[in-house]
């Protein structure tokens, strides 16, 4: 075991959100992955053929892919030793009072009915690998907007699902979209049809709570054209000592005109890998915005990505990560541009301490296309003390004649002068330090609705206060 | 009521030794003043007394309330009692000056005090320190004037109700219209259960805040103490006429 690794076990003992509920399960696959496994998860599932075809496929792919060549070390990931589906129970529940009590409490603690009764316009919470709890205000179903989880959607909206799954992250764009892509199991399935503004943020929580339970889920977006959704979601993890594997994949479809907001909170425990694809497609006029948030996890490796591919669209990525110690968060942003008078911001901040690594890493393309395109990048890191690190690795690819780039990178420490004068008023020094962060990533997190920002700030401070004094 | 207690203060700075065995007293209940030339340690002082990591002190005692203050870490001098308006207050982007302060008040409260009493308090004590009401939302000193970050350390001086105020140049940077209103501010918070350090280059800080007593600092020690009177000497026939 390395001493990282060893670290890492070490301050799981502090982790706040690390309660977990003894494990119910009707069906579980055995550890490990094959072509039986893959076709046994589609079966449970009672999936049309097309799927478990594309499954299987996927599977082809996954065990033909490397690893990435690039970013944090994966090699101690033992994809033989992973549950790849775990059915907590038989029946979705229809409200909360059909919810086990074992899942209620976790539930509770972090607070999902509450958040719900206040201006949150629906909740799919994902338990294990299916949506257990869904309900979802009238007047959005009355517009027509489905908000519902993927194996749902694709029961009940086939045609959709089979028009779009896939098809902007291929199971071979890399190994971790071939895993999703094979084993794949609950994540939302968004639908707004054109015009429809969702006003309301649309909520999920993810977890994963079975015992080396890998967690793959998928979620699919649909924003016709002149629509607009702000979908969030926040993840939280248990405590184990081995690791977990996280492979999302996540496919976003802006149509002309119509904006998207996707905003993530996590804070995985300190063991699971956090590998995740994000990618929107975005038309003429379309916005898309990333907003992405991460804190927990050993290791973190996310660049969710815009692709620009109408006259003028837009998009953004602002994300924020924190690496303590063991930890090496490995994110950052991809711009594609691949039309005329496309633009793109991407906003990086990163925060880390004992030990902690933080890297940006981006994709800023023109492609010839793009004529009268611009992009701005500018990355941001904060380094709490000298065992952390922070670099950065832009890429810039300029095919297009008449094209604007700005890059602007800053690295800074907290310091000595700012605690002092912080601490002269009477704050100590974890308290302080967690002011010098929360204003950092303020920019940020004001983007964020309330409740997550009074979330992350507190994160943030639990982080703080953690290992100092 | 225990006064602020220097007695042979020895401090150095990067291995450079720059109060060299400074002895002063101030009671509560009064206004003393330090004056010294450029360089003689005066801001090392203010600084030192506060617990600045960078100043080490390698002999002497300074005591308050009874307590070696020289143990205790800045937040646990600041409970006890002291506050040191700065002579550069730094600027924190991102965090409110209302919210810090809120967070500053409640540290040393048994029950925190609630927001709109909190709002109502310094909204009050922002207007008489002819501060718009704007500063209180925006980042801590972010973008404020040299005056504006003076009139927010006595902003925070009165919100926070210190025992013994440490005031480290605060009349550099303000023109007379503003030093009027921080001479007021500070003289509105004078009163028997209270002490005060006025560190200052120049005399005409003086001229506001009466001093009881005043100490000349030259060269890292106190050469001479007397009334009010000892600083319009100075005034008039500068810091080298003063006998070391």
């Amino acid at each position: 075991m390395s001493s990282k690794v060893q670290m890492a076990t070490k301050s799981l003992g502090t982790y706040q959100f690390g309660f977990s509920y003894p494990e119910i399960s009707v069906q579980k696959a055995p550890r490990g992955l094959s072509a039986d496994i893959v076709k046994a998860i589609s079966q449970w599932k009672h999936e049309p053929g097309w799927m478990t075809e594309k499954r299987l496929q996927a599977y082809a792919v996954f065990k033909q892919k490397q690893m990435p060549p690039w970013g944090a070390d994966l090699s101690q990931i033992d994809f033989d030793n992973i549950y790849y589906y775990l059915k907590p129970i038989e029946h979705q529940a229809r409200s909360w009072n059909d919810v086990p009590d074992s899942m209620k409490k976790t539930f509770d603690r972090l607070g999902i009915p509450e958040a719900e009764k206040k201006f949150l316009a629906g909740v799919g919470a994902q338990y294990d690998s299916e949506v257990i709890y869904h309900s979802l205000i009238e007047s959005l179903t009355k517009k027509g907007v489905i908000f519902t989880d993927m194996d749902t959607a694709l029961r009940e909206y086939p045609e959709i699902v089979k028009q779009y799954f896939g098809t902007l992250i291929p199971a071979s764009d890399n190994k971790f979209a071939a895993l999703n892509s094979a084993t794949w199991s609950g994540g939302s399935f968004v639908y707004v049809p054109k015009g429809v503004h969702v006003d309301l943020p649309l909520q999920a929580y993810f977890r994963i709570n079975a015992k080396n339970m890998g967690q793959f889920e998928r979620t699919l977006i649909i924003a016709e054209e002149g629509s607009y959704v702000n979908y969030v979601e926040g993840c939280t993890a248990p405590v184990y000592a081995s690791d977990s594997l996280h492979a999302a994949v996540v496919e976003i479809f802006v149509k002309k005109g119509a904006r998207v907001r996707y905003t993530t909170i996590q804070n995985w425990s300190k063991d699971v890998y956090n590998l995740v694809t994000k990618r929107a497609r975005v038309d003429e006029e379309g916005t898309m915005e990333w907003i992405d948030g991460n804190l927990g996890s050993r290791v973190t490796m996310k660049y969710p990505s815009v692709y620009l591919m109408g006259r003028k669209a837009h998009g953004e990525v602002l994300s924020i990560a924190f690496a303590g110690a063991g930890q090496y968060q490995d994110a950052g942003g991809k711009a594609i541009h691949n039309a005329p008078e496309t633009s793109s911001i991407i906003t990086s901040k990163s925060i880390c301490k004992d030990g902690g690594r933080t890297s940006y890493r981006g994709l800023v393309h023109m492609a010839p296309a793009a004529k009268g395109s611009k992009s701005n990048v500018k990355c941001d890191a904060l380094i709490l003390d000298s065992a952390s690190r922070s670099d950065t690795y832009p890429t810039m690819k300029i095919r297009a004649k008449d094209v604007t780039l700005g890059h602007e990178a800053t690295v800074s420490k907290v310091g000595e002068e700012q605690l002092f004068y912080l601490m002269s008023r009477g704050l100590d020094e974890p308290t302080a330090t967690g002011l010098i962060v929360s204003g950092f990533i303020e920019p940020i997190v004001k983007e964020l609705p309330l409740e997550y920002a009074v979330e992350l700030n507190k994160l943030i401070q639990l982080e703080m206060e953690g290992s100092v004094g | 009521m225990s006064p602020l207690v220097i007695d042979s203060l020895h401090v150095s700075v990067d291995d450079k030794e720059i109060l060299k065995g400074l002895s002063l007293t101030v009671p509560t209940g009064e206004v003393h003043a330090i004056m010294g030339p450029n360089g003689s340690g005066k801001s090392t002082l203010a600084v030192t007394l506060m617990g600045h990591p960078k100043y080490r002190v390698t002999s002497g005692t300074a005591m308050f309330d009874d307590q070696d203050i020289l143990k205790l870490s800045p937040d646990a001098r600041s409970k006890l009692g002291l506050f040191l308006s700065f002579q550069y207050p730094q600027e924190v982007a991102g965090v409110s000056l209302g919210n810090f302060l809120r967070t500053a008040l409640n540290v040393r409260r048994k029950e925190p005090m609630a927001v709109p009493e909190f709002y109502t308090l310094i909204q009050q004590k922002a207007e008489q320190m002819g501060m718009d009401e704007d500063f209180i939302t925006r980042g801590i000193n972010e973008n404020f004037s040299g005056g504006e970050k003076k009139r927010a350390e006595i902003l925070q001086m009165m919100i926070l109700e210190p025992r013994m105020c440490i005031l480290d140049e605060t009349d550099s940077g303000l023109d007379i219209d503003a030093l009027k209103i921080v001479a007021d501010g500070v003289n509105s918070l004078r009163s028997p259960d209270r002490g005060f350090l006025v560190i200052t280059h120049y005399q005409r800080l003086l001229n506001y805040i009466k001093p009881d007593v005043v100490h000349v600092l030259i060269d890292g020690k106190i050469v001479r103490t007397g009334g009010a009177e000892v600083a319009m000497e100075l005034e008039v026939s500068g810091y080298e006429t003063i006998p070391t």
